[in-house]
């Protein structure tokens, strides 16, 4: 009976939170040679990076297919947690790493294979002239920032205490591309985002980037993980993204090296 | 207050063209199968629709003159009375009643005075504090009337107010009805809508036959459903009426007397009408006498032969006492063992149990 | 045999639930529930979805009566709009909504250039955003009691002499209050539950814009034992209020 409710309950948690993604439930990690599917759990935050990765790796692996699912990092924890099938975990930082490795679910040691830091997003041309982190202090700014509860959000207030900078944000969202979203949309004056997200968003909105955003540097960990139905694939995937043409593909959309 | 009605209106392969007038005080009773634009009449009465061409008048007030609907539904001074009560089902029996005084301007105490005086009219007045659904269908078209008595209406229009009552509950209604629409001093014009020609004999002053939005025939009550001109009248509503006094068990006329089942609101001693259909009616050659049930037996004339559908229509001339003008439904079989013709004596007999007895108005 | 697809379809409903107080840590949710962030947000849904509730009946009402009720060619077309909020995944409801009355939207460029009224990121965006989640509920349920019952009753009081804003009043309003009642408790549900129109339109800050379902997912982040509790609060309310209100507006009593 408990198995049957946990396996209902994640059900319903996967297909909830992937929403229009490609899912990664039906025939799970299995299949013979030639029609192998490779379930990769990443970051939001990576999509772009590991769109590319997944085209490479694939076009290297015949009659493999990668499937992403793209969503925020505790989700995606909470989706491995409950037994949904996976054979990578790339994480946007390392507290819900460690939930995965609490849970006993990671294969070997997770290994840091990116690193990003804050900028403040603003609309283009930067209309209220904003130069440094202090600036979004100021009163009449309609400024968003992300939750404390996730890693855009911790790391604004790392800097936060290392700068003495007190924000009084509009609304604390629930990922940084919500808050990328408020500021492309002109809602928001200012936005405490990552550099690959100003990447990723193009011309949409300007990047400030300020010094003290060294206080708070994320770093994103990758792991194989220890109910992988395709260990081998995700281990050579894993290398992927650890080897050269992987942290090429990453600082192309503004990641850091570790 | 004069009705005055002329209305032209087409709704697709459906047209209505009818004009009547209904004087103060008086019911016409407009008859005619279903389908037959009887509703579309009331609706254009009642300012629901407005016809395509046309005037409706009530005294002075000219209510419609098309294109335009002159006076909205609510200002016309006009009651309805459906088929179905359609009480409220939220507002008590009394706070019903009590709605058109209320919508008029009058204060919540004098609408629900009013409110019990129309109830006692209609007999109901112990019916005050319950809700509609407590009511058996009876009683919630005795409040209906109550409640459209209540608004005071210069014009009453009744949509078929006993089609949906049980055989019980509708000679009752009827009575009821027949007592407030002929209520001495009234002024009001009173439109009724039925299929059922012996509401408009117990209820209307005039008839206007109604034929796919045609009007066939319009006369006095008695003389249409007694000698209807038109095949399509005689078939809806052709049927025998004799006039004279109640009695106990039937009437008594000046040609003597007729058994039947009197109504339950016939008084003995009061003008009174036996009504049968020309096909209860059977006929013997002269002198010969029938056996069996009680019986109403007349010796007759025959005064024409006409063909009536599947059967053939005789119609009387002369004869003893009540057998003038009678009509009688008969296969041509019969008409050819009988040799009737035209001037043929014959014995007409009619069952007691097929002859009703009703209350008579008018001259 | 239909109490094997009832059955079914009340597992679907139940199940979940069932797993989510499986796995509540209850020794912990005295403590989970009374942190100010929750009651924060326990009281902020509750007095929102109440005022989306009441929006929701004052022009909601009028609306279902319009639809029902008029003839014309052009309310069937209209009909279907009512419906969007419907089928608009909550998101695209509160991006829309931005786009009307965001700084950059047209209304809300007006309403900032002459009152100084921004919306967006305040209490009032929540409400804007439930009202319009809600809506189509009791509209839908309106509009179908409304032709259940046709317009016969209307006919009758306008024929004793009622205006027809009596008319409205007096017998269309009392006539639909059952339908009106369970309208406004699946409105108010859904108000309460709602969720993404809310972030994208509102954002989301203590005390002002996030709301109990909004907090749920915020804690998910971090603790999901804490909203795991605040979705049980979640229910709890939900379950009341259905529970309260539902009889009584079934009885259909003024």
């Amino acid at each position: 009976m408990r198995l049957v409710l946990a396996g209902v309950l994640s059900v319903v948690l996967v297909v909830s939170a992937c929403g229009g993604s490609d899912g990664s439930s039906d025939e799970g990690s299995g299949g013979g040679d030639g029609n192998r599917t490779l379930n990769v759990f990443a970051a939001a935050s990576l999509t772009e990076a590991f769109g590319e990765l997944e085209k490479q790796f694939e076009a290297e692996h015949d009659g493999v297919d990668v499937r992403l699912n793209l969503a925020g990092s505790s989700q995606l924890a909470s989706q491995i947690n409950e037994g949904a099938p996976a054979d990578v975990f790339a994480s946007a930082n390392e507290k819900n790493m460690d939930k995965v490795v609490e849970a006993g679910g990671v294969e070997g040691q997770p290994e840091t294979f990116a690193t990003n830091k804050l900028t403040i997003a603003v609309p283009p041309g930067n209309p209220k002239g904003i130069t440094s982190f202090a600036d979004l202090a100021g009163d009449d700014l309609t400024v968003v920032v992300c939750a404390s509860q996730v890693p855009c959000g911790s790391a604004t207030e790392e800097v936060e205490q290392a700068t003495g900078v007190t924000l009084s944000p509009a609304s604390e969202e629930q990922d940084v591309k919500a808050v990328l979203t408020k500021v492309e949309l002109g809602e928001a004056d200012a936005g405490l985002v990552y550099v690959t997200d100003v990447t990723s968003a193009g011309d949409k909105v300007e990047s400030v980037e300020f010094p003290e955003a060294e206080q708070a540097i994320n770093d994103y960990p990758i792991a194989v993980l220890a109910e992988a139905g395709q260990s081998e694939l995700a281990q050579q995937f894993y290398d992927l993204v650890l080897g050269r043409s992987g942290q090429e593909e990453l600082s192309k959309v503004g990641f850091g090296t570790p | 207050m004069t009705l005055h009605a002329e209305l032209e209106l087409t709704r697709g392969s459906f047209s209505l063209s009818a004009e009547f007038d209904v004087p103060p005080g008086t019911v016409l009773a407009v008859l005619g199968p279903n389908g037959s634009g009887k509703s579309t009449l009331l609706g254009c009465l009642a300012g629901l629709f407005v016809p395509d061409d046309g005037v409706v008048t009530l005294g002075e007030r000219t209510l419609t003159r098309t294109p335009r609907l002159l006076v909205q539904p609510h200002d016309r001074g006009v009651g309805l009375l459906a088929q179905d009560a359609l009480l409220f089902p939220h507002l008590s029996v009394v706070d019903n009643v009590a709605f058109a005084p209320r919508s008029r301007g009058a204060s919540r105490v004098a609408s629900r005075e009013a409110a019990r005086h129309w109830l006692s009219e209609v007999d109901a007045a112990e019916l005050a504090d319950r809700k509609p659904a407590q009511l058996s269908g009876g009683q919630a078209q005795r409040v209906a009337i109550a409640r459209a008595l209540a608004g005071e209406p210069d014009l009453l229009l009744l949509d078929e107010p006993l089609a949906a009552l049980d055989v019980d509950a509708a000679p009752a209604i009827r009575g009821l009805l027949r007592r407030v629409l002929r209520a001495a001093g009234n002024q009001r014009a009173t439109v009724l809508v039925t299929h059922d020609p012996l509401d408009a004999l117990a209820l209307a002053d005039h008839v206007l036959v109604l034929s796919r939005g045609r009007v066939v025939e319009r006369g006095l009550t008695r003389d249409v459903l007694s000698a209807p001109r038109t095949p399509f009248t005689a078939r809806i509503a052709g049927l025998n009426l004799v006039v004279g006094v109640a009695e106990e068990q039937g009437l008594r006329t000046a040609g003597g007397f007729i058994s039947g089942i009197p109504a339950p609101d016939v008084a003995a001693g009061e003008p009174a009408v036996a009504v049968f259909s020309p096909g209860s009616v059977a006929v013997y050659p002269e002198g010969e006498h029938s056996a069996g049930s009680p019986r109403n037996t007349v010796a007759a004339v025959v005064g024409a032969l006409e063909p009536h559908g599947a059967v053939v229509r005789l119609r009387t001339v002369d004869g003893d006492g009540w057998a003038e003008g009678l009509a009688a439904d008969l296969t041509p079989a019969a008409v050819a063992e009988l040799a009737l013709e035209p001037g043929t004596p014959v014995r007409l007999a009619v069952k007691a149990a097929a002859v009703a007895i009703h209350p008579a108005f008018g001259p | 045999m239909l109490w094997i697809p009832a059955g079914l379809a009340l597992a679907l409903v139940v199940l979940p639930v069932v797993g989510l107080l499986a796995r509540t840590d209850y020794a912990r949710l005295p403590e989970l529930l009374t942190s100010s962030a929750s009651l924060n947000a326990l009281q902020l849904s509750l007095v929102t979805a109440v005022l989306s509730t009441v929006f929701c009946v004052l022009l909601g009402v009028p609306l279902a009566v319009v639809l029902a009720r008029s003839r014309s060619r052009g309310v069937r077309v209209l009909r279907a709009v009512v419906l969007l909020p419907l089928v608009l995944p909550p998101v695209v409801g509160g991006l829309a909504l931005l786009f009307l009355l965001g700084r950059n939207g047209f209304l809300g460029y007006l309403l900032d250039v002459t009152a100084g009224i921004r919306i967006p990121f305040t209490t009032a965006a929540v409400v804007i955003a439930q009202t319009f989640v809600a809506m189509p509920f009791l509209v839908v349920s309106l509009e179908g009691a409304l032709r259940g019952a046709g317009d016969r009753y209307e006919l009758v009081a306008s024929t004793l002499g009622a205006r027809p804003w009596t008319v409205f009043r007096r017998v269309t309003v009392p006539l639909l209050l059952p339908a009106l009642g369970s309208g406004a408790v699946l409105s108010f549900a859904r108000a309460l539950g709602e969720f993404g129109a809310t972030i994208t339109f509102a954002g989301s800050l203590e005390g002002v814009t996030r709301t109990l379902p909004l907090e749920v997912y915020n804690q998910a982040e971090a603790d999901v034992d804490s909203a795991v509790a605040l979705a049980l609060l979640l229910i709890v309310v939900a379950v009341l209020v259905i529970a309260v209100a539902r009889p009584r507006a079934v009885e259909g009593r003024p």
